[in-house]
């Protein structure tokens, strides 16, 4: 019989792959030939979603994008054998999309069943949790520490220091929290994972949870995901099923429960504590720290609060080891980040590199350009509150530090790539708009500061008394910089800054003008 | 918009609370129960009823306006009943990049109504939305629990047209 892969990613599903899944079957049946029909994660190429592959003797042959009304000709051309076709791609590895990539964390993202736990084992799932259970919680956060592993959720924090200090709290009951809430625009690889390969991120909680001390886990996903929600939920029933989880793992006699809750449509509450105080039952409004959530975090408990990226890097530096890890990347940022490509590009999708690549790599030897033909003039890195970067610093690498020395932030790895049809004084704008929208109204700076920005915006463009409107905004930024609790006011000013920084033509200004 | 409110005595109503009960007790254990409680109200009954707050906050020993401080905190949550479907359209940068903007003014023209309102013939209840995780495939929407990419305004139209004239959405 043969093997036959569809993606079941929201991304493929969101341009036609459930229907293209139902043709296949139906040509299938029609013809009288079996097909076991595997629906997988995405391998990250959107722009050849739906991407069907074949498995023959040769390995696996990639078609796309295969629409419902291509299958009959794509079974007359030979389709079951990986024969040619228009829409033939030849072996999915050797597409040089994926080939180039250094997938560590994305290892068996499209390639595996979603739901299927023999799968997961089968191509190295479960390693890195047989090593921990064999091993001393404190060495586990040892080799999280020497992997040099820092949180993907935004802030680049280093995750075994994380670690340690909950290790060594003392309490009743510590938890271990996924940030799963994925609020940034241009990101969408935690919602790739976890729809594509779940049990990776139940393996990076239970392996925290049993280096931790900690015996439950809440995986707080954003509503926006709901097909995620169902397969994260699926796999661990299953993986419960199978002694993965519950009160005895792998006969460690350690316990580890997990559970997935649903957020709300709140951007702020990926905010760490806000997040924490939507768990609990209440409005996500941010808390003062300290205390730190790794001391007082859920329900006043010590908490390991990460991000879904980081907590599903964590089987591979468990299972090869930390200096395999932390040989990827360059200066303190290291390892890989699954860097997505997103917006007005050509070849948009999910590239996992070593830090140090470029954005112009990513821009032109991956994402093939803008999707318009047209010149890319700013690319948004880093979601909603991270800086517009102009053409001149497309050669800076991709490196925590060196980000912040340009005021620009790497964040979640998100890049939206915007052509010279982009009007960055509209985009400022949207910025504080958003802000407005998202705060959660603690701090005066971002509640009515936000609002404030996009009126006096709004007289900037007008040309309404444009040099004192533009010396406003620049003392409200620094007011919302210098006097907001958490980064939603505090990091809100990046993005319009480095409009006006870097296009203040945009704004009505010339260059010579520009501050 | 046209909105049907039915009296707290008719048998619907009725019912409805009953629902809202038997969900609140059902998850009054779990530690941080309200939002769990939220969303099953929300996802049985399309939104989550004024008649619902007191029973919510009783079976959790909240104050009423603490139950409703946070309803009205999330988005997600809506207190009126939508339409038959809901379509969220992002408005979020990396769908701006590739006209979301332009889609946008044309959704509410197509349904001739503004966002958190319902067409006139209770088909659609339009939505904004922040981002749909589906970056590298805009403009997108969401109908009901499907994503749907790269949405000019006659892919908009097709899918408004289906949502017309079928029962559910079949995407
Ligand atoms: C407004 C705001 C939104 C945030 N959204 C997210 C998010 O969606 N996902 C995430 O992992 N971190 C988000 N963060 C960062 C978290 O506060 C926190 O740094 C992160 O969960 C820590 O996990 P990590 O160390 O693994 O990155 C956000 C922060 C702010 C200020
Ligand atoms: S900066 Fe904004 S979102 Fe953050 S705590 Fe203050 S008001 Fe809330
Ligand atoms: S910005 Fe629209 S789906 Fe992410």
């Amino acid at each position: 019989m043969t093997r036959i892969y569809v993606p079941i990613d929201s991304s493929a599903l969101s341009l036609g792959a459930e229907r293209t899944a139902r043709a296949i079957a139906a040509e299938a049946t029609k013809r009288g030939v079996q097909v076991d029909i595997v629906r997988n994660g995405s391998r990250g190429l959107f722009w050849l979603e739906p991407l069907v592959e074949v498995e023959t003797a040769q390995g696996r042959i990639a078609y796309g994008p295969v629409q419902a009304k291509d299958v009959a000709g794509l079974f007359d051309a030979g389709l079951l054998d990986g024969k040619a076709h228009a829409l033939c791609l030849g072996p999915t590895e050797a597409i040089p999309y994926l080939k180039k990539q250094e997938r560590l964390t994305f290892a068996r993202v499209g390639i595996t069943d979603p739901l299927s736990i023999d799968d997961y084992v089968a191509h190295d799932g479960y390693k890195g949790l047989q090593n921990a259970v064999a091993m001393s919680g404190a060495d586990v956060v040892k080799a999280v520490t020497d992997s040099g592993l820092r949180g993907r959720g935004g802030a680049a924090f280093p995750t075994g220091i994380k670690w340690n200090t909950v290790l060594g709290a003392q309490a009743d009951q510590k938890y271990i929290v996924c940030n799963a809430d994925e609020g940034d625009s241009g990101t969408f690889s935690d919602r790739m994972l976890m729809e594509g390969d779940p049990y990776c991120l139940i393996e990076g909680m239970t392996i925290a949870g049993i280096a931790v001390g900690a015996t439950q886990g809440y995986i707080y996903l954003r509503s926006e995901y709901p097909h995620a929600f169902r397969t994260l939920a699926e796999a661990i029933r299953r993986a419960r099923a199978a002694g993965y989880l519950g009160a005895d793992v792998l006969g460690s006699g350690k316990a580890f429960e997990l559970e997935v809750r649903m957020g709300a449509g709140a951007y702020v509450c990926g905010e760490e504590t806000s997040l924490l105080e939507s768990l609990e039952g209440k409005r996500g409004v941010v808390r003062f720290k300290p205390p730190l959530p790794a001391l007082q975090g859920l329900f006043g408990r010590p908490t390991v609060i990460n991000n879904v990226m980081s907590l599903a890097s964590v089987p591979v530096i468990l299972d090869r080891g930390a200096t395999f890890y932390r040989d990827f990347g360059v200066g303190r940022s290291r390892g890989t980040l699954p860097f997505q490509l997103t917006g007005n590009l050509r070849h948009g999708g999910l590239v996992e590199k070593a830090f140090g690549v470029t954005l112009r790599e990513l821009l032109y030897d991956y994402g093939g350009g803008s999707a318009s033909g047209r010149p890319i003039r700013a690319v948004q890195v880093g979601g909603p509150l991270g800086a517009y970067v102009p053409e001149s610093q497309f050669d800076v690498p991709l490196d925590y530090e060196a980000y912040a020395a340009m005021q620009a932030m790497v964040g979640h790895g998100g890049l939206v790539a915007f052509d010279d049809t982009v009007d960055l004084a509209q985009m400022a704008r949207y910025a504080m708009e958003f802000c407005a929208i998202e705060s959660c109204g603690k701090c005066t700076p971002c509640r009515i500061g936000s609002t404030r920005g996009v009126e006096v915006i709004d007289r900037i463009i007008a040309n309404e008394d444009r040099g004192r409107n533009i010396a406003l905004l620049q003392s409200l930024c620094d007011t919302m910089l210098a006097g907001s609790l958490c980064a939603l006011g505090g990091m809100a000013p990046y993005p319009v800054l480095s409009a006006l920084n870097h296009f203040p033509e945009d704004f009505g200004i010339d260059q010579s003008a520009a501050a | 918009m046209t909105a049907v409110h039915s009296s707290p005595t008719q048998p619907a109503a009725r019912d409805t609370l009953a629902r809202v009960q038997a969900i609140a007790d059902a998850h009054r254990d779990l530690p941080g129960a309200l939002l769990p409680i939220l969303h099953a109200v929300q996802n049985e009954i399309g939104h989550v009823p004024d008649g619902a707050v007191p029973l919510i906050a009783q079976v959790l020993n909240l104050s009423r306006a603490e139950v409703h401080g946070v309803i009205s905190f999330y988005h997600h949550f809506r207190t009126e009943a939508p339409g038959r479907h809901v379509v969220q359209v992002c408005r979020a940068e990396a769908c701006q990049s590739v006209g979301a903007m332009a889609l946008e003014a044309h959704a509410k023209k197509a349904l001739g109504c503004d966002y958190h309102q319902t067409s006139a013939d209770n088909a659609v209840t339009l939505e904004p939305v922040y981002c749909l995780g589906n970056c590298a495939c805009g403009p997108s929407i969401r109908v009901d629990d499907e994503i749907v990419g790269r949405v000019d305004a006659a892919r908009f139209d097709d899918v408004i047209g289906e949502l017309r004239d079928g029962p559910r959405s079949t995407t």
